[in-house]
């Protein structure tokens, strides 16, 4: 990963104003590479870090954090070895069994992951699964709502960093588990949209293992002198391919010894 | 379709299996051929290898996947059957060298401890009939030149039954969750695809549930000891000498095997 800020301040601040205005009402603006091609991944997560104070100054309260192009395959996809990551604020939240709107967002997906709320101070350089299993108070089913704001979905590694790993929403719920408790490489996923079946996976798709998202995103923290809070909820990465949904949708994602997460999109 | 063009197309089938061998497609030579043809035709194939001394042992559930339906156009399972020829043990390798365009596709097995005789099967029913699940490998084969087939050809080639090994590792599916186990399948140390039991008709059970009375309608027995393979829940995987793969369902356990030997094409 290239760490180079090409970047200067004033257009750190003017993309991520760019990106905040998308972000808050709803529009597809052209990827940021068009207008700056030499953009490396570090400017990409330097106005990620500039929306996040912005946010946090606006009033949000930040939740955790989430990974993203945690399988082998987006990975390839987007010639990177390592995921990437973004925050999640607690207004991004959605309660189980809810109905969410799809007219504050430009074209939301859905994907299912497994969730972490920890209960220690996670650090890296070095964090391994180990050690994030260790700081693990428990585990719950999730789904992300992600929404590019990058037009048709297009984009690439710098501009989606840049928009915070595509964040919009989330919802967690099911049953919380004790990780020790299951085998959390194995669970299955089964997404079902207006009761029918559309996506389904194991939680191996993710690195394997889904902790070996979160300690890989503890690491990519520590390189940006942060670390992950006791306390945070933190999505692993989507197991199951990401489904447009539309108004009228209904979604269920079953998970094997995590229960099921559910919600509805309304216009 | 005549019971002597029945008679020639499975002997046919069973010589080009006997001889590892490939033909042309059925439906290319009889385009008028029905499923009902075929799978009379798959009878006669088994049954030349009965009396050549194997003994039916199981079924195999074939079509069980969304993907693998809209391929053939055809939106329900077949059957093949499973003779005594085709069992591997956990830790043997499988010899490649007796098959001939082979594929791997991780499974599912059941062992039935009661009779289950349809017509008017359920799901449950099929709980509560049986003994254990187990993870397996289907090796699945082609008698079929390059894999050209449409659902009449594969259900006369036996619904492309290879061989099979059967994990040793065993549960109970009252204590599993066999509709979302996870299914994580690694090939050489690396994760090669992963999936759930949804895959097969929403759960493996209701494909059984299916297999029982299609069976009864047939009048073909189906009896308690039988293994059945309840579909794949993978995509088909290449497979040449010297390969490992690893299933692992989630809850349940993992199923190994490796490949050695050469493959006729």
């Amino acid at each position: 990963m290239s760490l180079d800020l090409t970047l200067s301040r004033e257009d750190i601040v003017r993309l991520c104003e760019r990106v905040e205005g998308a972000q808050r009402r709803a529009y597809a603006i052209p990827k940021l590479t068009d207008e700056y091609p030499a953009m490396t991944i570090a400017d990409g997560y330097a106005v990620q870090a500039e929306l996040r104070r912005r946010y946090l100054a606006s009033g949000s309260r930040l939740v955790g954090w989430k990974a993203g192009l945690t399988s082998k395959a987006k990975m390839q996809q987007m010639g990177v070895h390592v995921p990437s990551i973004g925050f999640l604020m607690d207004d991004m939240w959605r309660p189980e069994n809810s109905a969410i709107k799809t007219s504050d967002m430009v074209h939301p997906r859905v994907e299912c992951e497994v969730a972490f709320v920890t209960n220690k101070t996670l650090k890296g350089p070095n964090c391994t699964r180990q050690d994030v299993l260790d700081a693990t108070d428990y585990v719950l089913p999730a789904v992300e709502i992600i929404d590019s704001r990058f037009s048709g979905f297009k984009f690439d590694l710098p501009s989606v960093v840049a928009d915070n790993g595509s964040s919009a929403r989330y919802v967690a719920g099911g049953r919380a588990r004790y990780p020790a408790d299951i085998d959390l490489r194995t669970l299955g996923v089964v997404m079902e949209k207006n009761g029918e079946i559309i996506a389904m996976g194991a939680s191996a798709a993710v690195l394997g293992h889904p902790a070996e998202a979160i300690a890989m995103l503890v690491n990519i923290l520590t390189e940006q002198g942060e670390e992950l809070a006791a306390g945070s909820f933190v999505m692993s990465g989507g197991i199951t391919e990401a489904i447009p949904v539309k108004p009228g949708d209904s979604i269920v994602a079953r998970f094997q010894e995590l229960g099921s997460v559910s919600m509805r999109f309304v216009e | 379709m005549d019971d002597n063009k029945i008679r020639q197309y499975g002997d046919e089938l069973y010589e080009a299996w006997l001889g590892r061998s490939t033909v042309q497609p059925l439906l290319l030579r009889e385009p008028e051929i029905t499923i009902d043809d075929a799978y009379k035709i798959q009878l006669r194939m088994v049954e030349r290898r009965v009396q050549a001394g194997e003994k039916i042992v199981g079924k195999k559930i074939g079509v069980t996947s969304k993907p693998v339906q809209d391929f053939l156009g055809v939106y329900q399972p077949d059957f093949g059957q499973l003779t005594s020829g085709m069992v591997y043990q956990e830790g043997e390798d499988i010899d490649l060298g007796k098959l001939i365009q082979p594929k791997a596709e991780a499974e599912l097995a059941f062992v039935l401890k009661e009779d289950l005789i349809g017509p008017g099967i359920t799901a449950m029913d099929v709980i509560r009939a049986t003994d254990y699940v187990s993870p397996c490998f289907e090796i699945v084969d082609s008698r079929i030149t390059d894999w050209k087939i449409k659902i009449q050809d594969t259900v006369a080639d036996n619904a492309s039954c290879g061989v099979y090994v059967i994990g040793k590792t065993r549960g109970d599916p009252r204590k599993l969750d066999i509709t979302l186990a996870g299914m994580v399948l690694e090939k050489n140390g690396e994760l090669f695809s992963t999936s759930a039991g949804a895959a097969v008709q929403g759960s493996p059970a209701n494909a059984v549930a299916w297999l029982a009375n299609t069976l009864g309608s047939l009048g073909i027995p189906f009896r308690a000891g039988e293994v059945i393979l309840s579909g794949s829940q993978s995509a088909l995987i290449p497979v040449v000498d010297g390969d490992e793969l690893v299933c692992t369902v989630g809850g349940l356990g993992s199923c190994r095997v490796k490949f050695s030997g050469r493959s006729a094409v």
